[in-house]
Formats: structure tokens, sequence, C-alpha cells
């Protein structure tokens, strides 16, 4: 939809730039990143006296003797978090789309997903280590533990908490997705004929609307399968340590005080990033071998059944990782008040809030600082979103399907591949290490998730609106600042409230373009992970958890005030 | 001397290369023109092309005249057209009022002078005292009256109807239909109606223009 608007105006002649520029702001630093890898990988960083391409990093990497099973850890991982993250949420959908029970997990999941990984890392850490709630609940009376037992479940050499930490994590992202994806889809009838010829509800499902889902959430599945092969803050609380995942160590490479060590750093990102690469092919790979399969189970006409089955198992897994992030979150609200705590004890002998007052003081500036840098964050995010979508409606400049494609290369690019990059390019260029390099780094992952949540309701708006305002005599601005953006006030509040909570849970970014210099709940609470006070962690954790709720919070309760004599705006 | 009245000149309207619209023809002042045809024969498109707001997957070709001027280039929120809906579309997001006083004219100046002005409105609809409600509120019958009067505030030049009428009651639609031309006859509007209900048609009383 476009209409012509008065081209007087500065901003009219500016607005035609804002795609361009957002795409600038966000794809920008991930190629200059990238070349930033690329090219000490190969031996170049005239600033280290390195101009000589040559493959002599490559070499001292394969000479690295973990590099196999760290390599190794960071397929399988990724791998297996993301089948069963998209196992759990195909259960859901199909065994429940269109319940009452349904609604009730839809309502779940914004909360659920604005949990930073790192506190639902740790939460899960305190249920699951051998001293944790779990263990002392079935002690001793069920395991015969008088003491923790001296096994490894936490950083257990397959990684398999690590990816528990990441399903947890992703089932709500891609549960949001896919609810996303069924919206515009319109799935019903579908489903509905395929009962009526006989199906049993989940067959029909799987049959009838999974494929049509999937191509629409291909984008966040291939997002998963990145960011769980290359994750850092989880990996440091929940996974492997000898030898770590690959991103692990390319960070303890990057944090070398030899700067020689940037060389091999650069490599192993290389390396990296061709591993996700590798494996998104063999994803696509498989997703072919997987829709052959498909059609010839659709042909032959199965009904299938075991309806309450499906619907069991798939509640019970949704329930599993909701409630490990509910009773993770409890267990370090527990502990961040616990006095003395004994095994097997359910409970601390004594609560008392030292803890909490010890730590106040040196809180505070930190969280300043994360609510300064996630405010700045998710202003620029909105505004550059706004500023899209509404060129996108005066000036027709709608994106392609495929420029969604740029839109998740922040998300698809891992980390840890163009940040060490980046960072090599801002120590020599003497602009890394402050707030702004920071909030800088920070708007390339809150803008794709601000920019997803807000597309819809701001393109679904009934245009009408807007040719009645203009018809009694507003132009072009007064309709946006006076009719829709009022009108789209709750989704522009949830979509910062999304962005706020993606800007809080940075780890990597924050620790990379801050240079270790800035500081903010979530490096703090994820530096604080190798010392192992259960005490100071849950504080930690706990604040950044209540920073990244608290939007959500807004979100909802701004509306309903400012909107409380409008019923017209009530479920807007 | 130009006509007076809504002109439209040679106005072809097409989508994909295929004409989807064509006519040419002078609504006087106080005449009412009413355009039939099937739902997807382009009447509301006609509408949107007159305001101002089609969408840049038509191509029109022709001119727009109101009262001798040409207004085919002129944005919309320049025309002096106002519209009504099938629905209301009151802005949920502003009282009944402040509804009113988005289509209140500019010239009109000065706080107190405002609000007489929309409360003698409401007085003319039947509606006093509701100028702080909740739009949603209101019944559909209110809610028509609202919109007709938050458009006439605005002094348009002309009227469009977009199926205005198919929403409400047997009853309320008689009712509204009678204000809303006896309105535009008042104050010397051009009206061009589009419809698919010949009842419409009738009580607007003026000649009709199919589409097919």
């Amino acid at each position: 939809m476009s209409t012509s608007c008065d081209p007087a105006t500065r901003r009219a002649k500016l607005l035609p730039w804002a795609p361009v520029l957002t795409l600038a702001v966000m794809v920008g630093p991930v190629v200059a990143g990238v070349l930033g890898t690329l090219a000490p990988a190969f031996g170049y960083l005239p600033a280290l006296g390195g101009d000589n391409f040559g493959l002599a990093a490559f070499r001292m990497l394969f000479e690295w003797p973990g590099v196999f099973r760290a390599s190794v850890l960071s397929v399988t991982t990724g791998v297996a978090a993301t089948v069963l993250s998209l196992l759990v949420v195909v259960l859901i959908c199909a065994s429940w789309s269109g319940t009452r029970a349904f609604q009730i997990i839809e309502r779940m999941l914004s909360p659920l997903l604005s949990i930073p990984h790192a506190a639902a890392a740790f939460g899960l850490a305190f249920l699951i280590a051998p001293s944790g709630w779990i263990s002392r609940a079935t002690s001793p009376w069920l395991t015969g533990w008088e003491r923790p037992p001296d096994i490894l479940i936490l950083q257990d050499p397959f990684g398999l908490s690590l990816i528990a930490g990441l399903v947890v994590k992703e089932v709500p992202f891609l549960l949001l997705m896919t609810l996303a994806a069924l919206n515009q889809i319109r799935t019903a009838q579908a489903r509905d004929t395929a009962l009526a010829l006989g199906y049993a509800p989940v067959t029909a499902w799987i049959k009838t609307v999974f494929p049509r889902v999937y191509a629409q959430i291909r984008l966040p599945v291939f997002a998963v399968l990145a960011f769980s092969m290359t994750v850092v803050d989880v990996s440091l609380i929940l996974g492997p340590t000898t030898p770590p995942t690959l991103a692990v160590q390319i960070l303890k490479w990057m944090n070398d005080p030899d700067l020689n060590m940037r060389f091999l750093a650069s490599a192993a990102a290389v390396w990296q990033l061709g591993l996700v690469i590798g494996t998104l092919i063999l994803w696509r790979l498989a997703e072919r071998l997987m829709a052959g399969l498909g059609r010839n189970w659709v042909i032959s006409g199965g009904r299938g059944g075991a309806t309450g089955l499906f619907r069991g198992v798939s509640l019970g897994a949704a329930a599993l990782s909701a409630g490990a992030i509910f009773f993770g979150l409890l267990g370090l609200s527990v502990w961040s008040f616990a006095g003395f705590w004994s095994f097997p004890d359910l409970l601390p002998a004594a609560f008392s809030t030292k803890t909490w007052m010890r730590h106040m003081m040196n809180l505070w500036p930190i969280v300043t600082e994360t609510l300064v840098i996630a405010c700045a964050a998710t202003m620029v995010a909105l505004v550059l979103t706004l500023a899209c979508l509404e060129a996108e409606e005066r000036h027709g400049l709608r994106p392609s399907t495929k420029a969604l494609w740029l839109l998740y290369v922040p998300l698809i690019v891992p980390q840890i591949a163009f940040l060490t990059g980046l960072q090599t390019l801002a120590i020599f260029t003497g602009i890394d290490g402050n707030r702004i390099a920071v909030i800088v780094v920070h708007v390339i992952f809150v803008l794709p998730y601000v920019f997803l949540s807000l597309a819809d309701p701001f393109r679904n708006w009934d245009a009408r609106y807007g040719h009645v305002a203009r018809a009694l005599g507003a132009g072009c601005d007064g309709v946006l600042w006076r009719v829709r953006l009022p009108m789209l006030l709750r989704p522009i509040l949830i979509a910062s409230a999304v962005g706020f909570a993606v800007s809080i849970g940075q780890f990597l970014p924050t620790l990379l373009a801050g240079a270790g210099r800035v500081q903010t709940l979530t490096t703090e609470a994820v530096a604080l992970a190798s010392g192992g006070d259960r005490r100071v962690i849950s504080v930690y954790a706990l604040s950044q958890t209540a920073l990244a709720l608290l939007p959500f919070a807004l979100a909802l309760l701004l509306p309903a005030i400012v909107w409380r004599n409008r019923r017209g705006l009530r479920h807007a | 001397m130009p006509e007076p009245g809504l002109t439209l000149e040679n106005v072809i309207i097409r989508r994909d290369g295929h004409v989807l619209v064509e006519i040419s023809d002078n609504v006087a002042p106080g005449e009412v023109l009413t355009v039939m045809g099937p739902s997807g024969s382009g009447k509301s498109t006609l509408l949107s092309y007159v305001i101002g707001t089609l969408d840049t997957t038509f191509s029109a070709q022709g001119r727009v005249v109101l009262n001798g001027a040409d207004i085919t280039d002129l944005p919309p929120e320049a025309r002096h057209v106002g519209i009504l809906f099938q629905d209301e579309l009151l802005f949920p997001h502003l009282s009944v009022g402040q509804n009113l006083a988005f289509g209140l004219h500019a010239s009109v100046k000065g706080r107190p002078e405002r609000m007489r002005r929309i409360e003698s409105a409401l007085e003319d609809i039947g509606l006093a005292g509701f100028a702080d409600r909740d739009p949603d509120t209101l019944s559909g019958g209110q809610k028509a009256r609202v919109a007709l009067m938050r458009m006439l505030l605005s002094a348009p030049k002309a009227l469009l109807l977009d199926e205005p009428f198919s929403r409400l009651d047997t009853e309320r639609r008689d009712q509204i239909r009678t204000l809303v031309f006896e309105q535009a006859r008042a104050k010397g509007l051009p009206v061009l109606l589009v419809t698919h209900d010949t009842a419409d048609a009738d009580a607007a009383g003026g000649r009709v223009h199919r589409l097919d």
C-alpha cells in the first residue's frame, strides 16, 4: 500500500533511506567482522606484524589436541538441541493447537522467552547438579546419598546438560515463531478437513499443516541451529571443560594476553563458521530426505492414532521445559536468601537478606549500565524499525521474501565468527571498550527481534483508518503520529520489551565490544560461574531476570492504564 | 464557466492492464450519483481514486474536478472530499468528542469555540453529552451518526459513500440514510454513492451508473 505524501518535508526525503540505513547498521558490522576474522586467520594483520598470507594459524589450530573433540561437540550439541526443540514444538502444536490448553501455552511464551539464557542455565544447573534440588529431593530416601555424589552431571563431557539448557530456551523461541507462521497461513481448515477424512488430530496436523509451517519457520530453525552450535555463555555454565566447545575455546584464545594468539583465535573462528555452514547444508539435505519420506507417508493414507499418547508426551515435554525454567528461577531465589544449607536438606536451615545486602552497592552501577545500554539499543532499533515500516507504507519499499534473509543474517552468522573480527578491527581503530561500541553491537541483535515482532501488527493495521484521517485533512505525518502509533501502542511496547530483553541477555557482544571493561549483569553473572558461589550467582542471575521481565510487565500494564476507557483497543 | 459539483472526466482505472472501471460523469451540488455493481467490480477502487488513496497496484487516467478545480494530483488531505465506509472507523483511541475534534476544520480556532462546536454538533445528531464516551460503547446507529458528523465537520466539498448503510439493521438504515441525504442536500454537496443494494439507490433517488 502506498499513497502520495507531501514530499516537501525534510523527513519525507530521508525516509526512503531508512531500509538502506537499517541494513547497513545490521548487516554492515557482520560483514566487516567476518572480514576482520578472515584476514588474520590467513595471516594478515599488519598491526601485529602479520603481512604475509599463509595457513600457519590453521596449522596451529589443527595441532591443538582438543580440536577434534571441540568441533564434534559443537556439531553434536547444536544438532541435538535443534532437533529436540523442533520435535517438542511440533508435538505441542500437532497435539494441542486449537484447544484451550494451547491458549495458556501461548500466554506463557513471552515471559519464558525473555528470561536471559544465562539465568535459565544457572537455574537449570542448580536443579540438576549433584547437590542440586533434584538430588536433594530424592536423597537419602531414594538414592541413599548422605553427601552430594561424585558424578559429573554439570559440564558432562558429552554436553548433555548443555543440550538441556539450550532446549529449555529454544523451545519457547521456536514455538513463538511457529505460532506467528500459523496465524499467517490459517491452518484450521486444512486440519479440520483432514479430521473429517478420518485422520487422527496429530497425524492430520503433521500431514496437512506442518509442511507449510516448516517453510515459514526455516530461518528461525537455522538461527537456532547456528546459535546452539556456537553459544558461549550457556556453554561456560553448563558445557564441558576439557576441552570446552569450540566457541568457548575461541573466546579463551581471544582473551589471551599474548596478542599473537589472535591469529589462532581467528583461524578457529573461521573454522567454526565453516562448521556452521557445513551443518546448515547437511540440515538442508536432511530436510529434502525428510520431505521425500513424508510424501510417501502422506500417500500411504495412514490415519494415525494414539492421540492421547501424543498429547501426554508433548504436554510432559512442554511442562518439563517450562518447569526447568520456573523451578530453576525458584531455586535461584531460595539460594539468594539462603543461610546455612546442608545436603540433603530440601530447604536452607535459615533465610537471610545478607547476600542481597552485601552486593546491593556493587550491583547498582552494573544495573544502571545494563539499563542504559538496553534502553539506547532498543530505542535505536525501534526508530529504525518504524522508519522502515513507514517507508514501506509511503514509498512502497516493501522488502521481498529474499530480503527477509538479511534480517536473519545477524542471527545465523555465529556471533563468535564476526565479533572476533569486529573486536580485532575495533582495537586497531581505537573504538573498542566503551559503552557506545557495546550499544552499536547490541543494536545488531536487537533490531531483527524488534522488526520481527512489530512488522505484522504494523502491516495488519486497517489502512482505512489512515484514509479516513487523510480525507479529514490529516497529512501523512498526522496519520502516523495521531492515529497509527497511538493505536499500535501495545505492539510497540511489546516489541520494545522483546528488544530490551535481547539486549539484557547479550554476553559475547558485551564482552568483546566492551573489551571486558563494560560490565553488565550478564557479563558479571557469567564471570561468577567459575567461582561457584551459588548465593552471589543467584543474586546476579535474578537481577538479570528481573530487568528482562520488567519491560514486559510495563508493556502489559501501560496500555491497560492508558486505554482503560477504550474498549476497542483492549485486545489490540 | 466551469461546471459546479464533482466531475469525473474520462476516468479509466486498470489493474494489470485490464480495465476495471470506466466512468465520465458530473454530479451536481446536492445530487446523488449511485454507482452499482457486484463485489469485485471496482466500486470501492473508484472511491479510493477520488479521495487520492488508490493503491499502486492500480493505474488510473482521467481527471477529477471539484467545483472547477482539478484535484487529481492533490494529496488526499488537500482535496476536501469526505468519505464514509461500511465500518464507521471511529478512531478507537480517541473519545467521541476527540473524534469529532479530529474532523473539525482547523479554521475553527480556540479551544472554547471548538468545544462549543463539537457539543452543538453532538446535539444535532441526538447525542448531546456523549463527548467523553468511548466510541466502542456506542450502538451501531450512534457510531454511524458520529462518523457522519466527523466528516461533515471537516467541511468537505463532496461526499463519497462506500456502502455505508449495509451494516445497519433495517430500521436504523432508513433513519441514517435519510439523515445523510438531507445533510448533503442542505449543504449542497455532490454525493457519489457506491452500493450493491437497490434500496440504497432508490432512496438516493438520483441517477444510477452500473459497473460490471
